[in-house]
C-alpha cells in the first residue's frame, strides 16, 4: 500500500506524459488526478495507521547502487514525520490537480502540464519517505527537475525559462553541499541508512576529522554541508534568489511546489537529520541565524511589491525562516507544525491568487486590480481566511485562532524560551517579521479586493517608471466582466480554507502540545533543554500587537489615503529602493557569478586553449614543422600517411629488435 | 566454457562484413544500399553475439574469461585474448553503439557509401581487439590501428576544417605512441613476453616504474583526453559526421581509462601512488576549466566535446582515488558517458542533418514543432547534468565519493563541476529548444523520423535504466575491480619492501 501511495502519481506521469498526445487532454487530466486522490486516501489511512496508532514500517523495494562496502537500497520508510508528509503532499497536490483543469483549461500543453504535476508528486514522495541519504538526493534532484519543467512550462516566455535555468542551478549550488555532506557521512559512518547513522552519531560527538586541509568537528561540519543543500531548497537567505523568479511559472505550480511542498523539503531535511543536529550546537546556531535572517530579510522585500504573486513569494520565503529557525532552537515539532499548517494556507493563498489571476485574464500587477470583493466574494472570502491564518490572528491568553496563531506564535515563543546563543536575535527578527507580514499580507489584500477598480487606468507614470517591465500590458476586463472562477477551481479553495482555520486547533497538541512524544516517537528529536516554561504576559502579547499594528499601517495609507503610498513611492527614497530592488542580490550575484563565469570561460576558451595550449603545442610545433619542411620538401600526400607510416615504423622497429634479441635469450 | 573462440569472433566477424562489402559490384546505388545492410547486419550480429558474452559471463570471479591463446611472433609474443569484469562490458558498448553509428549515418552519408561502411567496420575489429587482447603488442596494433579508420573517417567525410582537425590529431597522438611503444619494448626486455597475464605479475623497479608509467601516461592521456592535451577534441568533434563524434566520444575516449585500469595501476603500482596527485590535480582542472569553456561555447558540438573532457575528469579522478567506490564509479561513468555521449552527439546530428550548421545561436523554440526530439534531448541532458535517476549520476557519484574518501579537496573542486554542467547544459538546451520558433528557417523543420526514433528510443531507455537500477553493471565490474585494487595494494607492499619483493620477482620470472 506505501508503494501505492509512491508510484501511483509516477505511473499518471507516465500515462499522461508518454501516451498524452494519444488519449487527449481530458483523459490525461482525469487519469493523473484519479490517481492522485486514490494515493490521497492510502496517504490518510497511512497517516491515521502509522502517525495516530504508531505502526512505523520500513519497506524494501529494490537494490540500487552497490560498491563495496557501499550499498544504497530503494526503500520507503514512514514514520511519523514521513506520515505528515504523505498527507501534505498528496493533499495539496491533489487539490492542485483538480484546480487545474480550470486554470489550465485553454492551454495547448495540458498533458504534459498533468504530467509534470504528477512527477513532481512521485519525487516529492520518493523524497519524504526515502530511508537514506541517497534516496533523499534521487528525490531532491527529482523535485528539482519537475521545478525546473514546470516554471519554464511556458517555454515560450524568455523570463520563464531564465527562472526555469536560475532555479536549477541555484538549487546545485545548494546541492553541491548535500553531495559533500552525503559524502562525509559515508565516509564517517560507513553507510547512508539512516536509522544506521543516527544511532552512531553520539558516538561522533565531539570528534574531528580532516575536511578541506583543515582538522574540523565531524558532525558540524556535516550538519552545515546538508544545510547548505536546504538553503537551496528551501530558498534561505543568500540562496533564495530563485524562489520569487519562480513564479514565472503557472500558479498551481507555486502552490504545490513553491509553496507548500517543495521548498519546505529543507526543512524535513533538517528534522530528519535531527538526531544529527542535537549532537551540533553550533550547525544549529547557524540554522537558527540564517533561518531567523530569513524571515526578516524576506519580509522587508514583500513589504512593497506589487506583483501579486511575489508578494506571497516573499511571504514563502520568510515563512520557511520561520520553520528554521524554530529548527535551530531545537523545536523540531514547531518546524513541522508550522510546515503543515503554512501548507494549507500557502497555497490557499497562491490558489485565491490564481483565482484573481484568470477573473482578471492573467493580470498579476495588484495596481491594476482593486474593488474586486463584490464580483469575486468566494475568492474573497477564502483569500480572508488564508491572510487570518498567514498573520497568525487569534485571541491572545483564550488560545482561539487561526492556524498560524498556533504554529507562528508557537515558533516565537519557542524562540524566546530557548537558551541557545542565537535564540533572542530569532526572538526579536521573528518577533518583527511578524508585524511585516501583517503589513504585506494586507497590504495585498486590499490593493486587490478593495478601494476603488484600477484596471482600465492608464497606467500611471508614477507607477510605470517604478517598474519598467510591468509596461507589457495585459487588456485588463472591464469590473462589470469579472465573475468568479469554475467549480473546480472553487471547491480547493473551500477545502484549504478549512485546512486554514482550523489545522491549527486540531492538531497543535500532537504537534507541539502535551501529545507531541507519543506522536513522533522519535521519529524528530526532542532536546533535553528545550524550551518549556510559562512565558510572561507581554510576550504572548506581543505578536498580536504587532499584527494589529501592521493592520493599521495599512488601513491609513490605503483606505483612508489611498494616493499615498503612489507618492511615497515616486520619490524613490533609498531605503524604499533598496527594498523594492531585493536588496539588489540579483544584481550582485548577476555581476559575480553568471557574467563572471562567462568572462572566464570566454578567457580560458581563447587564451588558455587557444594562445597557450594551442599556441605551445600544435599549432607552434606545427608551424615550426611547416617552417623546417618548406625547406627540405613539399608536403605531398595528407598528414594521415604519416601517421601510418609513424606506426609501421614503429612495428618495424619493434620487430627488428625483437629479431635481433630473440637470437640472445 | 565452450571452447567456441567466442572473443575472436566477435573481434574478427566485422571484417567479414568487410570481404562482402569489397566483392559487391554494380551500379553506385546498389552498392551503397548493399554495403548499408551489410554492415547494418553485422553489427546487429555482432552485438547479439556481444549480448551472448555477456550471459555467460561469471561475474564471481576475477580471472580472465573466454580465454584464447596460440603463438604468434614467437619468443614470448603470443595471441591471447580474454576478458575480465573490467574490459567485457566495452566490449559490449562497443558492439552495441555501432548499429547505432551506422543507422545514424544511413541517410546523411551519401558519398562513399561503400568505403564508410568498410571503414566503421574495420574500427569495431579493432577498438573491440582493444579490449579483448591480452598481449601488450596486440593490444597495441589494435589500439593505435584504429586511429586508421577514425582519421580516414574525420579526413575523407569530415567538415571544412577536417584537415587541421586530423593534423591536430596526428601530433599529439603521435608523441603518446611513440613513448608508449618505447615503454613497451623495454617491457619486454625486462619481462621476456608481452604476454599481459604474465606482466600483471611482473615486479618492475620503482625507478622503472616511474618512467614507463610516464610513457603509457602520455599515451593515455591524450586518448582520454586529459587537461592540457585536450584541445584536439573539440576540433575533431566539429569536424567528424556525426557517427565519427558517437564513436570518438563513445568508444574511444574510453580507450585511455581503460588503459590506466590495465596497465598503469596493477603494473606501476609504486608509480601510480607517486602520480596520484598529479592525477587528481589534472582532473581538478579538467573538470573546472573545461565546464567553464564549455559555458562559453557558440558551437553545440564543441561544448558537448568540453563537457566530455569534464565528464573523463571524473572518471581518472575515480580511477586513481583506488578505492572501490572511485574504481567502480570510474568505470561506471565511462560506460554511462558512452551512452549518454554518443546519445547527444546523435541529438545534435538530428538537427545538423536538417539544418546543416552547429551553431546555437541558429536554433530556438523547436519543441514547437519537435516535441518527441524535445523530450528525448532532456533525457540525455539531465544525465550529462548527473541527474539521480539517470546513468549519468552513478558514476559521478561514486567517483566522487571514491576521491572524498582520499582527498577532501579534490571532491569539494570537483563537485563544483556539478553546478557547472547545470549551468552550460541546460543553456544550451533553453538555447536550442525553448523560446519562441521565430527563425523563418526553421519554420518547416521536422520532428523525428521512424528511424530516428529508432536511434533514440533504446539509448533514452538504457540511460534510465543504468541510472535506477545498475545492479547487472555492478555484478560484472565490482569482483574485477576489487581484485584490481587488492592486486595494486600488494605490489605497492612489494616495491616498499625491495628485499622480498626481490625475492617475488625471482620466483616470478623464472
Amino acid at each position: 500500500m506505501y508503494a501505492a501511495i509512491v508510484f501511483l502519481p509516477l505511473l499518471g506521469s507516465f500515462v499522461a506524459g508518454v501516451f498524452g498526445r494519444v488519449i487527449g487532454h481530458r483523459a490525461s487530466e482525469l487519469i493523473t488526478t484519479a490517481l492522485l486522490f486514490t494515493s490521497l486516501a492510502f496517504s490518510c489511512d497511512a497517516f491515521y495507521n502509522v502517525a495516530l496508532l504508531g505502526h512505523s514500517q520500513i519497506v524494501q523495494v529494490a537494490p540500487w547502487i552497490m560498491s563495496g562496502n557501499f550499498a544504497v537500497d530503494w526503500t520507503l520508510r514512514v514514520d511519523t514525520l514521513t506520515a505528515v508528509m504523505l498527507v501534505v503532499v498528496t493533499g495539496v497536490s491533489a487539490l492542485v490537480h483538480l484546480y487545474s483543469f480550470g486554470y489550465m483549461h485553454d492551454d495547448p500543453g495540458r498533458w504534459r502540464f498533468f504530467s509534470y504535476l504528477s512527477l513532481f508528486t512521485f519525487a516529492m514522495l520518493m523524497l519524504v519517505t526515502s530511508n537514506n541519504f541517497l534516496q533523499m538526493f534521487f528525490g531532491w534532484e527529482g523535485v528539482g527537475l519537475a521545478s525546473y519543467l514546470l516554471i519554464g512550462f511556458w517555454y515560450q516566455k524568455p523570463e520563464a525559462c531564465a527562472a526555469a535555468i536560475k532555479a536549477f542551478v541555484v538549487n546545485r549550488v545548494g546541492d553541491f553541499g548535500f553531495a559533500l555532506g552525503i559524502f562525509g557521512v559515508f565516509y564517517v559512518f560507513g553507510t547512508l541508512d539512516f536509522n544506521t547513522v543516527f544511532a552512531a552519531a553520539p558516538a561522533m560527538a565531539g570528534k574531528t576529522f580532516v575536511f578541506a586541509g583543515q582538522s574540523v568537528d565531524i558532525l558540524t561540519t556535516l550538519c552545515l554541508l546538508l544545510f547548505v543543500g536546504a538553503m537551496g531548497k528551501s530558498a534561505q537567505f543568500l540562496l533564495h534568489t530563485w524562489l520569487p523568479d519562480a513564479m514565472e511559472g503557472p500558479t498551481p505550480v507555486s502552490a504545490l511546489i513553491h509553496a507548500a511542498t517543495m521548498v519546505t523539503a529543507g526543512v524535513f531535511l533538517v528534522c530528519r537529520c535531527s538526531p544529527l543536529y542535537e549532537l551540533a550546537p553550533t550547525a544549529l546556531d547557524f540554522v537558527t541565524f540564517i533561518g531567523a535572517t530569513t524571515a526578516f530579510f524576506a519580509a522587508t522585500v514583500g513589504l512593497f511589491q506589487n506583483d501579486i504573486k511575489r508578494v506571497i513569494a516573499y511571504s514563502t520565503c520568510s515563512q520557511l525562516g520561520y520553520m528554521f529557525a524554530a529548527a535551530g532552537v531545537s523545536d523540531y515539532g514547531g518546524a513541522m507544525f508550522h510546515l503543515f499548517t503554512h501548507a494549507f494556507f500557502k497555497a490557499l493563498l497562491f490558489l485565491a491568487a490564481g483565482s484573481v489571476i484568470v477573473a482578471m485574464h492573467h493580470e498579476q500587477d495588484m495596481r491594476r486590480m482593486g474593488g474586486l470583493a463584490k464580483r469575486l466574494p468566494f475568492t474573497w472570502a477564502t483569500m480572508l481566511i488564508g491572510n487570518l491564518a498567514l498573520t497568525g490572528f487569534g485571541i491572545p491568553f483564550l488560545g482561539i485562532g487561526a492556524a498560524g496563531f498556533y504554529s507562528k506564535d508557537g515558533i516565537i515563543n519557542a524562540a524566546f524560551l530557548s537558551h541557545a546563543p542565537m535564540a533572542q536575535y530569532a526572538f526579536w527578527m521573528t518577533l518583527i517579521a511578524a508585524g511585516m507580514t501583517s503589513f504585506y499580507s494586507w497590504r495585498q489584500f486590499i490593493m486587490t479586493f478593495h478601494g476603488r477598480y484600477r484596471g482600465l487606468d492608464h497606467h500611471s507614470h508614477a507607477a510605470a517608471d517604478e517598474e519598467p517591465d510591468a509596461a507589457h500590458h495585459h487588456h485588463a476586463p472591464k469590473l462589470e466582466e469579472i465573475h468568479e472562477t469554475p467549480l473546480t477551481m472553487l471547491i480547493p479553495l473551500g477545502v484549504l480554507a478549512i485546512g486554514a482555520l482550523f489545522a491549527g486547533a486540531l492538531f497543535d497538541h500532537l504537534f507541539i502540545g502535551g501529545g507531541a512524544a507519543g506522536f513522533w516517537r522519535g521519529a524528530v528529536a526532542v532536546a533535553a533543554g528545550h524550551g518549556t516554561g510559562e512565558v510572561p504576559a507581554w510576550e504572548e502579547l506581543a505578536p498580536f500587537v504587532l499584527t494589529v499594528l501592521g493592520f493599521c499601517v495599512v488601513y491609513y495609507y490605503y483606505i483612508m489615503n489611498p494616493e499615498l503610498p503612489a507618492k511615497l513611492a515616486a520619490k524613490r527614497w533609498g531605503i524604499y529602493l533598496f527594498l523594492y530592488n531585493k536588496w539588489y542580490f540579483d544584481e550582485l550575484y548577476d555581476f559575480l557569478f553568471v557574467r563572471g563565469a562567462m568572462k572566464i570561460g570566454r578567457m580560458l576558451w581563447k587564451t588558455g586553449d587557444g594562445t597557450l595550449i594551442d599556441g605551445l603545442g600544435p599549432d607552434g610545433v606545427a608551424a615550426r614543422v611547416l617552417d623546417a619542411t618548406r625547406q627540405a620538401v613539399k608536403l605531398q600526400s595528407g598528414y594521415l600517411y604519416h601517421y601510418a607510416f609513424a606506426m609501421l615504423i614503429g612495428v618495424v622497429a619493434l620487430a627488428t629488435w625483437f629479431m635481433v634479441a630473440g637470437v640472445t635469450p | 566454457m565452450s571452447n567456441l573462440p567466442i572473443l575472436s569472433i566477435i573481434t574478427f566477424l566485422p571484417l567479414v562484413g568487410v570481404l562482402f562489402i569489397l566483392i559487391t559490384r554494380g551500379k553506385e546505388e546498389t552498392v551503397a544500399a548493399t554495403a548499408r545492410w551489410v554492415a547494418m547486419i553485422t553489427t546487429l550480429v555482432d552485438f547479439g553475439l556481444s549480448l551472448y558474452l555477456w550471459s555467460k559471463f561469471d561475474g564471481t570471479t576475477a580471472a580472465f574469461q573466454f580465454v584464447e591463446r596460440s603463438e604468434w611472433l614467437g619468443g614470448g609474443i603470443v595471441y591471447h585474448m580474454g576478458v575480465d569484469g573490467i574490459s567485457m562490458l566495452f566490449v559490449v558498448l562497443t558492439a552495441g553503439l555501432m548499429p547505432f553509428c551506422i543507422m545514424a549515418s544511413w541517410k546523411s552519408v551519401q558519398k562513399r557509401v561503400a568505403e564508410y561502411m568498410i571503414a566503421f567496420l574495420l574500427l569495431e575489429t579493432l577498438m573491440i581487439g582493444v579490449f579483448c587482447a591480452l598481449d601488450l603488442l596486440l593490444f597495441y596494433v589494435f589500439f593505435e590501428g584504429g586511429l586508421i579508420p577514425m582519421f580516414l573517417i574525420i579526413g575523407v567525410w569530415g567538415g571544412p576544417r577536417r584537415v587541421y582537425a586530423s593534423f591536430k590529431f596526428f601530433l599529439y597522438t603521435l608523441l603518446g605512441s611513440v613513448l608508449m611503444l618505447l615503454a613497451v619494448m623495454a617491457m619486454y626486455l625486462q619481462a621476456g613476453t608481452t604476454d599481459i597475464t604474465v606482466l600483471l605479475h611482473t615486479h618492475f623497479s620503482v625507478a622503472m616504474q616511474f618512467w614507463l608509467w610516464l610513457a603509457f601516461f602520455a599515451s593515455f592521456a591524450v586518448k582520454l583526453p586529459m587537461w592540457p592535451v585536450h584541445t584536439w577534441l573539440p576540433d575533431a568533434h566539429v569536424e567528424a559526421p556525426t557517427a565519427g563524434s558517437v564513436i570518438l566520444a563513445g568508444i574511444l575516449l574510453k580507450m585511455g581509462g581503460y588503459g590506466f585500469l590495465r596497465f598503469s595501476l596493477p603494473m606501476f603500482a609504486s608509480a601510480s601512488e607517486t602520480f596520484a596527485p598529479l592525477i587528481f590535480a589534472l582532473s581538478v582542472v579538467a573538470v573546472i576549466y573545461t565546464s567553464l569553456v564549455a559555458l562559453a561555447q557558440e558551437d553545440a558540438k564543441k561544448l558537448i566535446a568540453y563537457s566530455s573532457v569534464a565528464h573523463m575528469g571524473f572518471v581518472t579522478m575515480g580511477i586513481f582515488s583506488l578505492t572501490q567506490q572511485g574504481v567502480d564509479g570510474g568505470v561506471f561513468q565511462m560506460l554511462s558517458h558512452g551512452v549518454v555521449s554518443a546519445a547527444l552527439f546523435l541529438c545534435i546530428g538530428v538537427i545538423y542533418d536538417r539544418m546543416h550548421t552547429r551553431e546555437i545561436k541558429a536554433y530556438g523554440g523547436l519543441v514547437e514543432r519537435m516535441p518527441l526530439y524535445a523530450a528525448c534531448f532532456m533525457v540525455f541532458t539531465l544525465a550529462n547534468v548527473g541527474l539521480p535517476g539517470t546513468s549519468g549520476f552513478v558514476g559521478e557519484f561514486l567517483s566522487m565519493l571514491g576521491a572524498f574518501q582520499v582527498n577532501t579537496w579534490v571532491a569539494i573542486l570537483a563537485a563544483t563541476g556539478v553546478i557547472l554542467s547545470a549551468a552550460y547544459m541546460l543553456y544550451l538546451y533553453r538555447q536550442v529548444v525553448f523560446g519562441k520558433l521565430v527563425k523563418p528557417s526553421l519554420q518547416a523543420i521536422q520532428d523525428l523520423s521512424l528511424r530516428e526514433v529508432a536511434i533514440l528510443a533504446p539509448l533514452v531507455i538504457i540511460t534510465i535504466l543504468m541510472g535506477v537500477y545498475p545492479k547487472p553493471v555492478f555484478d560484472v565490474t565490482s569482483v574485477s575491480v576489487a581484485n584490481l585494487i587488492q592486486e595494486h595494494k600488494t605490489a605497492l607492499a612489494m616495491s616498499q619492501t625491495p628485499e622480498l619483493a626481490a625475492l617475488t620477482a625471482e620466483g616470478g620470472v623464472r
